[in-house]
């Protein structure tokens, strides 16, 4: 098993970085490797200016990694975990009080609660701090918003947008395909490869398919008839409306629409859209599993 | 009158561990055939109220008639006449596909020839032909996630719970576990599933949305859009979920 395979990329001082894929898409093994804790088996990496084998000890040092699970111990308090890990890196909670302050903040009424017994949402605070407490220059996050409901998930993001705003450059891995917009360069990952590395607003400008937004009134029976249509690409379900690609530039609307009508279908809607970074995303990797 | 046949009326339906109220008085149905989808922020009571539903949780009070059996005096009835599967849990990682298959339909008590056939059916279905021997947990997730719907439906449960089902599955899978959905809904299964993709949200019929315990939106999300003046479920969620923990 192959994990990851000829990742090349570079994330800029500073940067909000993103890495998105699915699960088992590699991007796990690809933080272990950066933050050191994983060796690869062939190619180099560097971190904050720093080989991530020669240079380990100094590169721990330098950098904060908040796993996707959860990392904290279960049996001591909030206060207890911060101060492990503030005391583990040689500094103290004071210190850098200012950095954790806006999200310690949050969770300090529970100060003396053990972690067994806060929500989702209050563990990922804690570990967020405790990874934030030494002040590190580069901010690992794995999958900080797996599983936690869109509400949650926003606040999170705003929370990362003041932190990097300090100039702690940030690698966050994500599955959520919207998260890709809120970042200032993202990686696309599907098993072990970078599909495209870039700007998500570059990745959709670069994206050349025609894309048209279809719907009807039984979604069901659209999605069979549109694959059934002549010179059909891709047919993906997005929300509300079906998102179509065709083969060829010989597309007209109207031909479908005439199709979707003769179909049965009511309510016909066609609209031309722009693609997002899910569309993208879809695209690359049916052509990478046609390139194989 | 198939159309309207009832699957799960919820009258007041209510969980309390101790002086906390997990599900507050929550009411609704769900006909034949529908996808109905069951939103919330995390804690708002989300699976608590699916564990009532599934026969494992007892009801502090109110009721609920899955497949016409009753949750509370019933619950061993409704376990084995309902489709179950989830993100965390949906099958054996050191079984292979058929040992799963075998496995799940004898609990469900089906002849070993129904699992044979039934079972055949989904690997060839799936196009799990060449890996059947394989053990499941080295199957992509979003394979697995495919096969363990179709174990969950073995048995032709009248309704299916899904609770997320798709959470870090790949774009592409999702859609076609999506198109899975639709089609067993076709065929007059119900569906009832949680998300935290709002774009799945739309796929629903209806869906509801908790808040700390109560029910405070359901409909179609059509008309939830309508209602919250919002242009996408992911908006609607917003405004009824923010500013609550």
């Amino acid at each position: 098993m192959q994990a990851l395979r000829d990742i090349t990329f570079e994330v800029k001082p500073g940067e909000l970085f993103g890495l998105i894929g699915p699960d088992g898409a590699g991007k796990t093994t690809l933080f272990r490797i950066l933050t050191t804790l994983l060796f690869a088996d062939e190619g180099t990496a560097s971190v904050a200016g720093m080989d991530v084998v020669g240079d380990y000890r100094d590169i721990r040092k330098a950098v904060g990694y908040m796993p996707g699970r959860f990392s904290l111990y279960q049996d001591l308090s909030v206060e207890e975990n911060l101060d492990f890990f503030a005391t583990i890196f040689g500094t103290t909670v004071e210190e850098n009080y200012d950095l954790i302050k806006d999200i310690y903040i949050q969770i300090e009424p529970f100060k003396k609660r053990r972690v067994v017994a806060l929500s989702g949402g209050m563990k990922q605070k804690l570990a967020l701090s405790c990874a934030l407490i030494h002040k590190p220059k580069v901010l690992f996050l794995d999958e900080p918003t797996t599983g936690v409901d869109p509400v949650s998930r926003r606040e999170f993001w705003d929370m990362l947008k003041r932190l990097n705003s300090t100039g702690i450059t940030v690698l966050v891995s994500t599955p959520y395909m919207d998260e890709a917009e809120l970042c200032n360069r993202i990686a696309l990952i599907q098993e072990g490869e970078l599909l495209v590395v870039d700007s998500p607003e570059n990745i959709v400008a670069n994206h050349t398919d025609s894309l048209y937004k279809v719907a009807a009134k039984n979604t069901y029976m659209l999605i069979k008839d549109l694959k059934d249509f002549k010179g059909n690409k891709s047919v993906y379900a997005f929300g509300e409306f079906i998102h179509y690609t065709h083969s060829n530039s010989d597309f007209s609307e109207e031909r479908l629409g005439e199709y979707l009508e003769a179909k049965g279908h009511e309510d016909i809607k066609i609209v031309k859209a722009r693609a997002g970074i899910e569309d993208v995303f879809m695209a690359l990797s049916e052509k990478k599993g046609t390139e194989v | 009158m198939k159309e309207t046949e009832k699957v799960i009326v919820v009258n007041d339906l209510t969980k309390k561990f101790g002086s906390f109220t997990a599900v507050d008085q929550i009411s609704f149905e769900t006909r034949k055939g529908e996808i109905f989808g069951f939103l919330g922020a995390n804690g708002a009571g989300k699976t608590t109220a699916m564990k009532m539903l599934i026969g494992i949780s007892k009801p502090t009070s109110g009721e609920a008639i899955v497949n016409g059996f009753d949750v509370k005096t019933q619950p061993e009835k409704v376990k084995k006449t309902i489709g179950y599967m989830s993100q965390k849990f949906s099958m054996y990682d050191d079984l292979n596909i058929m040992e799963n298959i075998t496995f799940f339909g004898g609990i469900y008590g089906l002849s070993r020839k129904e699992i044979k056939e039934r079972g055949e059916a989904v690997i060839e279905k799936l196009g799990l032909r060449e890996v059947a021997k394989k053990q499941v947990g080295s199957l992509p997730l979003g394979w697995k996630q495919k096969l363990a719907f179709s174990v969950a439906l073995l048995h032709e449960p009248k309704v299916v719970f899904l609770d997320e089902p798709t959470g870090g599955v790949d774009p592409i899978t999702r859609r076609q576990f999506w198109e899975m959905i639709y089609a067993e809904a076709d065929k007059g299964t119900t569906i009832f599933v949680t998300t935290h993709y709002m774009d799945e949200a739309e796929y629903c019929n209806r869906v509801s949305i908790m808040v700390e315990g109560k029910i405070e939106a359901l409909d179609s999300p059509k008309n939830l859009k309508k209602q919250f003046d919002a242009s996408s479920m992911d908006e609607v969620f917003q405004k009824l979920a923010r500013n609550v923990e």
